[in-house]
């Protein structure tokens, strides 16, 4: 018991040490942006409403207990963040966002679960560190991304017109940043490798073949 | 023999007769002049030329765009919803033609109001949540199958200038939002609490999942050639004779159309790739705990999915709306200067339209007669079809369609021999196979089409 007492003790020494020194840092140098409340357009009242629905959803996955709620929450959660790429004019990267995550991992990830034969289990998915490690990330990370949030100077320039973006993407893949996504696209092959390698059937020597295939 | 059943009437009542076939003829008329008149004119441009001219202030545009949209979105999903209740009805006639019985042949002439009949008798069901299940999740299932079937509207053409909107990465867009199926059907096979509602959604994504790939890479034939991942776009880079179409223009597209289109008949699993809801084996599979209005769009999703597969490999690989011997161009400049077009515009459009429909529907049909002919794979046989032989094959599609177009930019020649080519091989096809079905209809003499119990 005792060394658990050091760890909690240690660790929220660390994160009060953490939040002052932000705490000052914010303080001291952060310029605040002018806050400009026009009229509440129809843009505006949809990217509010996408926004809640990723917010919404992202709660839903931290707080379910149901891990194919949590699912569902993720699904909302990732349709939000390809709507919000929508208003940032990137129309393939938003694809590409339910392409990926919606058709590929979260459907993977609800294979995944119903493979599994302890399904109705809720301990099997929720093992979280409780209230009291969630509150201590809590204090940690608030401040980091308020300062983030406050102090990162965003590009406010808004394009004249959704212009298409596939080009430049293609364009830029293939000169600038060749050497990354060609690394990219090692480490996937990497991984098809390994789980094909996992997968398969371990075959002996003097053991005749005798799977069904 | 069965006493008090009493027969049909040999013939149908005039009146019948005459009221379907208005509404058979009727139905289409008017799900398409919908779509044709008001998809060009509920576009933002329109809209302000329309508000300007009539003098009406500036900031009702907002209103009016939503209110366009509102239109149509309702015109598209009645056009889905309407469509796969007609073809639910010709699915059940061809399927009584070739098993050799009639078919629904009671509900107006030659059955055909039986989609509706159905219709009100799934409305009319109780909507029962088996008590063990998940009752959120049951429930919110059927709207994502029916999301991710509606949204696929959004960029399928219709014709020369008629599409909801031209979205510029439009094929990758129908791909990504076809994902919203599987998941639907995933989590109504585990809401329902029901060892067969649960294999049946297992099988689904592990069918959807691996026919995405093939499927997936057998588009970027097309996409390569046209240069552009956009519906129309695509279209606009073909033509109208069939030597233009991308499916003979490059041998490799011949064999990538035939994996795109297995591939699109798995994803939305129908037979011979059924297997999630394998009724020998499964009860219905994922579907089988449902019952009332839930299970109705389960079946309108399933049944809309052929016009929308068969629409996207009319679009890829058949030319689309392209008239032959008229340039989409040509069709451009009737436009005029005016905020409505001229009515050469609007007729060349029809034609576009019914050229894309009937192309189309050929195709659902070829969709229904595969079900009717083949028997149902395997689940391992349907894994390697997937993985040892359309995954390869679209692969090396895609690799030789590089080569192929950069053997194009040197000698533009050989698209036109291998579009002849291919054409010519085809119509021979076509003519074998109608002989056979000529020669077929000869050898059993005597039996006719039987009119009279239609």
């Amino acid at each position: 018991m005792p060394r658990k007492i050091v760890i909690w003790v240690v660790l929220a020494a660390l994160v009060v040490t953490f939040v002052g020194v932000l705490g000052a840092r914010m303080a001291e140098g952060a310029v605040l942006p002018e806050i400009i409340l026009g009229p509440l357009g129809l843009t505006d009242a949809l990217f509010y409403l996408f926004a809640a629905m990723t917010f919404a959803g992202a709660a839903t996955v931290a707080l379910s207990k149901n891990i194919l709620h949590s699912a569902l929450g993720l699904l909302a959660a990732l349709m939000g963040t390809g709507s919000l790429y929508v208003f940032l004019s990137a129309d393939f990267l938003a694809v590409t966002q339910l392409l990926v995550y919606i058709g590929g991992v979260l459907v993977l990830i609800l294979f995944a679960v119903m493979l599994t034969n302890r399904i109705t289990e809720v301990k099997i998915s929720n093992a979280s560190l409780g209230l009291v490690g969630g509150g201590a990330l809590l204090v940690a990370t608030v401040p980091v991304l308020v300062f983030v949030a406050i102090a990162t100077p965003w590009a406010t320039i808004v394009p004249a017109e959704l212009a298409p973006t596939t080009r430049e993407i293609g364009n830029a893949f293939l000169t600038r940043w060749l050497l990354p996504f060609e690394l990219a696209s090692l480490v996937l092959l990497a991984t098809l490798i390994g789980a094909v390698v996992i997968a398969r059937k371990e075959l002996k020597q003097d053991e005749p073949d005798t799977s069904v295939s | 023999m069965p006493v008090n059943y009493s027969p049909p009437p040999k013939s149908t009542p005039k009146v019948i007769v005459a009221v379907t076939l208005a509404a058979a003829a009727g139905i289409p008329f008017l799900f398409l002049g919908l779509v044709l008149l008001l998809t060009p004119v509920l576009k933002p441009a329109t809209i302000d030329g329309l508000l300007s001219n009539a003098g009406i202030d500036p900031s009702w545009r907002t209103p009016a765009y939503v209110a366009a949209l509102f239109v149509l979105a309702l015109l598209m999903m009645n056009y889905g919803a309407i469509f796969s209740g007609v073809i639910t009805w010709w699915e059940r006639r061809v399927a009584g033609r070739i098993q050799s019985r009639i078919g629904p042949n009671r509900a107006g002439f030659g059955g055909f109001f039986i989609f509706i009949a159905d219709a009100v008798k799934m409305l009319l069901k109780e909507d029962l949540v088996p008590a063990d299940a998940d009752a959120l999740l049951f429930r919110a299932a059927p709207y994502f199958v029916v999301t991710g079937f509606a949204l696929t509207f959004v960029v399928l053409p219709f014709g020369h200038s008629l599409v909801v909107t031209d979205l510029n990465v439009g094929v990758f867009y129908v791909t990504s939002v076809t994902a919203l199926v599987v998941v639907g059907i995933l989590i109504s096979g585990w809401a329902s609490n029901s060892k067969w509602a649960l294999f049946g959604g297992v099988r689904a994504a592990a069918q959807v999942i691996s026919y995405e790939i093939p499927a997936g890479v057998s588009i970027f034939v097309p996409i390569a050639m046209a240069g552009t991942l956009s519906m129309q776009g695509i279209i606009r880079a073909q033509g109208g004779l069939p030597w233009e179409w991308f499916v003979f223009r490059n041998p490799a597209a011949l064999i990538a159309f035939f994996v795109l289109f297995t591939s699109q008949l798995a994803e939305a699993n129908r037979t011979p790739f059924d297997l999630p809801e394998a009724e020998s084996e499964l009860v219905a599979g994922y579907l089988s705990e449902y019952s009332g209005f839930r299970f109705a769009l389960f079946f309108l999703v399933e049944w809309g999915n052929i016009w929308v597969l068969s629409a996207i490999v009319t679009t890829l690989f058949l030319g689309g709306w392209q008239i032959p011997f008229v340039s989409a161009e040509y069709i451009d400049g009737l436009r005029g200067a005016g905020v409505l077009p001229s009515l050469a515009w609007w007729g060349w459009n029809a034609v576009s339209m019914a050229v894309f429909t009937a192309k189309t529907i050929a195709l659902c049909n070829l969709v229904i007669w595969l079900r009717w002919t083949l028997p149902r794979v395997r689940v391992d046989q349907m894994m390697g079809l997937c993985w040892k032989y359309l995954v390869p094959a679209a692969f090396a599609c895609f690799v030789f369609t590089l080569f192929w177009e950069l053997a194009v930019s040197v000698a533009p020649r050989i698209e036109l021999v291998s579009g002849v080519g291919f054409t010519v091989i085809a119509v021979v096809l076509a003519v074998l196979f109608a002989r056979r079905v000529h020669q077929n209809i000869q050898a059993v003499q005597g039996e006719k089409i039987d009119l009279s119990n239609w």
